[in-house]
């Protein structure tokens, strides 16, 4: 049962989910926080679309296709840093070895940042996805 | 006495009784989605025991800030986090079996489920 | 610096989410990455074994950190022959799969197939290289979490009743191996396994320690499916498809005992587990009932698969049976056995799968005569089962010479009964299969007609195997015999 007040007030919070989400995935190498953390309240706010619309409305903006994608870029994003490492002569994930113009730790840094993003994305399409099947299931 | 040792090691006998109340449900209930229940129960009851050893009294997030003297071990949180996704995996994927099942059976009863 | 440790694991991974993105391209792509992963495995399972061989244990830090506080991967030659095992039957499993699957499963689930796959292969292969006890875990999970998929992919009558079943018993498992792992966390601080060995013999009167080797004991034990814990094992194997069934037969249930040993072997130490806690005696006579009560069980099935699965039930209890008894020919026997049945179970399911891909038949008596429509996957499915049962010179008849020999020389003669009783038991159900299919006159109104080729390869190469290896012992004995060695040292 969706009443105008469950629809206005989902349409006003999830955007602000959804930046808050963002803010957890980026600041994830500073504090407590990070890829996985964040991704799920990204996922979050696609499942409180679903309930408090419907399912095609959270569909049409996460559709399996995109869901997909999103969830092996964001896999093949972590291996592929993981994998950069040993191609410029360090161990996996060893990311203080990556040749950039800066301290190591900062490499670090933005490395972590960049696993990080990984995760997120691959966990957003992830967790939106458990719940988006799951109703598809019910349904038919 | 025995109270006294019970208040000293609180969090640790609510596991205790956690798992125990996890298990029953998932070995003696015959509804498919209270076995699920017992599930989260159970793994709730492990996370809880590992990081109620991790507290220290008056600890802070390990985050090194110059006048903190005590952090909290934040190792045990990162086993207790792997394994809350793990537990997300399993039940979620149990989940699905279950309205499969349901679909494919009409009832959830584990009983009437194993004379098909 | 060698890579091969992190590239065993991470190769199937990258190909498991390679195949959704072609997938949605053009599914016929998914077969050829999950080969390609496969064999790019194999590889590099190869030159670890290769070069454990030459310069002895490898360790890989990950990430450059050092242990205990970064994650180690330690490769022995224990790693390395688990390695190639999985990595062996993995790959031919693939290739067998593309027939196969286009015909037995719902059109649409190609791809997850492939991706499922890939992701049991690398944590396999993941849970053997791993030198962190919570690695293990979470490695152990990500490939169960991929076995109940692939139990429940095919959509066929009961196989969500299977899946459930095995989910809801190997949590259960799950749960007790994460208290286990923590336990030891708190008393010692560490995780790393070679650090854990250090540091517990400190605490071998504490109750925790104890309560740790409880929990993981009967955590693993059900991965295992060890005797009373084994309710689980038949039906989710004879319901999943049968590539799938062939990797569960043939390596899955072997990493929960690859975890045991590392567990009893590696963490704990052959005094603690033999001398001070009696957990060694006490898993030989577990593993002696597994043997004799799945035998048993065997004899009476009538479905194929059902009687295969029971049968590898069995000699998951010969692996068991030959490292608990921690003297040098039982612990090879064991361990060699770990290689010889994945290489007969395998062939055995494949053979079954190609009877259910040709004709559709599952039940014992319905197979009649089909020695003579397929005579060539049939005379691999006798190769395979002379292995099961032991009869010389097959390569199953060599690590259960072995495991009589290690029974005699700890003293405990009972078991050479168990496992010459063990052996007419399977010789039993073997041959009341062999001689239906060969003598039991025709009935089938099928085509003289052999499988195409992507089935027929990987069944005789298998049943090769079981031959070969019996006359060239030699060739697994060069990485059984370090492992041992690595193993009853520590």
């Amino acid at each position: 049962m969706t009443t105008i007040v469950i629809k206005t007030i989902a349409r006003v919070l999830v955007p602000f989910l959804q930046l808050f989400g963002f803010y957890i995935i980026v600041h994830g190498p500073v504090s407590p926080g990070g890829g996985f953390q964040g991704g799920v309240i990204v996922g979050a706010s696609m499942i409180l679309l679903a309930l408090s619309y419907d399912l095609s409305s959270a569909e049409d903006r996460a559709s399996h296709k995109v869901r997909i994608i999103m969830d092996s870029t964001g896999a093949l994003l972590f291996a592929g840093i993981g994998l950069l490492c040993l191609l410029v002569g360090g161990v996996f994930l060893e990311y203080g070895i990556i040749p950039l113009p800066m301290a190591p730790a900062e490499v670090r840094g933005l490395m972590i940042l960049l696993v990080g993003v990984a995760i997120g994305i691959h966990i957003m399409a992830l967790a939106a996805s458990l719940f988006l099947h799951l109703a598809e299931e019910h349904d038919t | 006495m025995i109270l006294e040792l019970i208040v000293a090691n609180f969090p640790y006998f609510v596991s205790v009784v956690l798992f125990l109340v996890g298990l029953y449900a998932m070995i003696v209930r015959r509804n498919l989605i209270k076995k699920i229940m017992g599930l989260n129960i159970l793994s709730t009851s492990v996370f809880l025991y590992l990081i109620s050893v991790a507290y220290k009294e008056g600890g802070a997030p390990p985050i090194r800030v110059s006048e903190v003297e005590v952090y909290v071990n934040p190792l045990p949180h990162a086993l207790v986090l792997t394994g809350i996704v793990v537990a997300l995996a399993l039940t979620s994927f149990a989940l699905v079996l279950t309205i499969k099942i349901y679909k494919e059976y009409g009832t959830l009863d584990s009983d009437k489920l194993m004379d098909l | 610096m060698d890579h091969s440790p992190i590239l065993v694991v991470i190769t199937p991974f990258v190909g498991a989410y390679l195949s959704p993105l072609l997938g949605l391209w053009r599914e016929r792509l998914c077969y050829p990455v999950a080969v390609a992963a496969a064999l790019l495995s194999l590889f590099f399972s190869f030159r670890l074994a290769g070069s454990v061989l030459t310069s002895g244990t490898i360790r890989y830090w990950v990430g450059g950190w050092e242990p205990p506080w970064g994650i180690e991967l330690v490769v022995d030659p224990l790693s390395a022959f688990m390695c190639l095992t999985i990595s062996l039957v993995s790959l031919l499993a693939v290739i067998y799969s593309k027939n196969f699957i286009e015909k037995e499963l719902p059109r649409g689930k190609m791809t997850s197939y492939y991706t499922l796959i890939l992701l049991l292969i690398g944590g396999m292969l993941g849970v053997v290289v791993t030198g962190d006890l919570f690695n293990l875990f979470v490695l152990t999970e990500i490939f169960s979490v991929a076995a109940y998929a692939l139990v429940a992919i095919s959509g066929k009558r009961g196989s969500f009743i299977g899946s459930y079943r095995y989910l809801i018993l190997a949590s259960i498992g799950t749960s007790l191996i994460l208290l286990g792992t923590g336990y030891l966390y708190i008393i010692t601080g560490t995780l790393n396994m070679a650090d854990l060995a250090v540091r517990l013999p400190a605490f071998y009167d504490s109750w925790v320690v104890f309560g740790a080797l409880a929990f993981l004991l009967i955590g693993f034990g059900i991965k295992t499916a060890l005797f009373p814990l084994h309710t689980w094992l038949p039906g989710a194997y004879s319901i999943a498809p049968a590539p799938v069934t062939a990797i569960f037969s043939a390596v899955v249930s072997k990493v929960g005992g690859y975890s045991l040993i590392r567990v009893l072997f590696t963490i704990f130490g052959l005094e603690f587990i033999t001398d001070l806690v009696p957990v060694a005696p006490a898993l030989t006579w577990v593993a002696a009932a597994t043997i004799l009560v799945a035998s048993m069980f065997a004899i009476s099935q009538t479905s194929l698969m059902r009687m295969l699965a029971y049968s590898s039930v069995a000699h998951i209890g010969y692996v068991v049976l030959g490292v608990a008894l921690a003297v040098e020919m039982g612990m090879t026997g064991g361990i060699l056995h770990i290689f010889n049945h994945a290489l007969a179970t395998g062939c055995l399911f494949f053979c079954a799968g190609a009877v259910i891909y040709k004709t559709g038949i599952r039940h014992i008596d319905d197979l009649r005569g089909l020695g003579g429509k397929i005579p060539l996957t049939m005379a691999a499915f006798t190769l395979a089962a002379a292995s099961k049962v032991g009869i010389p010179p097959s390569a199953g008849f060599v690590s259960k010479f072995y495991l009589s020999l290690g029974a005699l020389e700890a003293g405990e003669w009972i078991f050479v009964i168990v496992i010459l009783l063990a052996s007419l038991m399977s010789a039993v159900f073997y041959l009341r299969v062999i001689n239906l299919i060969f003598f039991g006159g025709d009935k089938h109104e099928v085509r003289r007609d052999e499988l195409p080729l992507s089935m027929l390869f990987p069944i005789i190469i298998l049943a090769l195997g079981c031959a070969v290896f019996g006359i060239f012992v030699g060739i697994p004995l060069q990485l059984v015999e370090p492992a041992v060695m690595v193993l009853s040292e520590l």
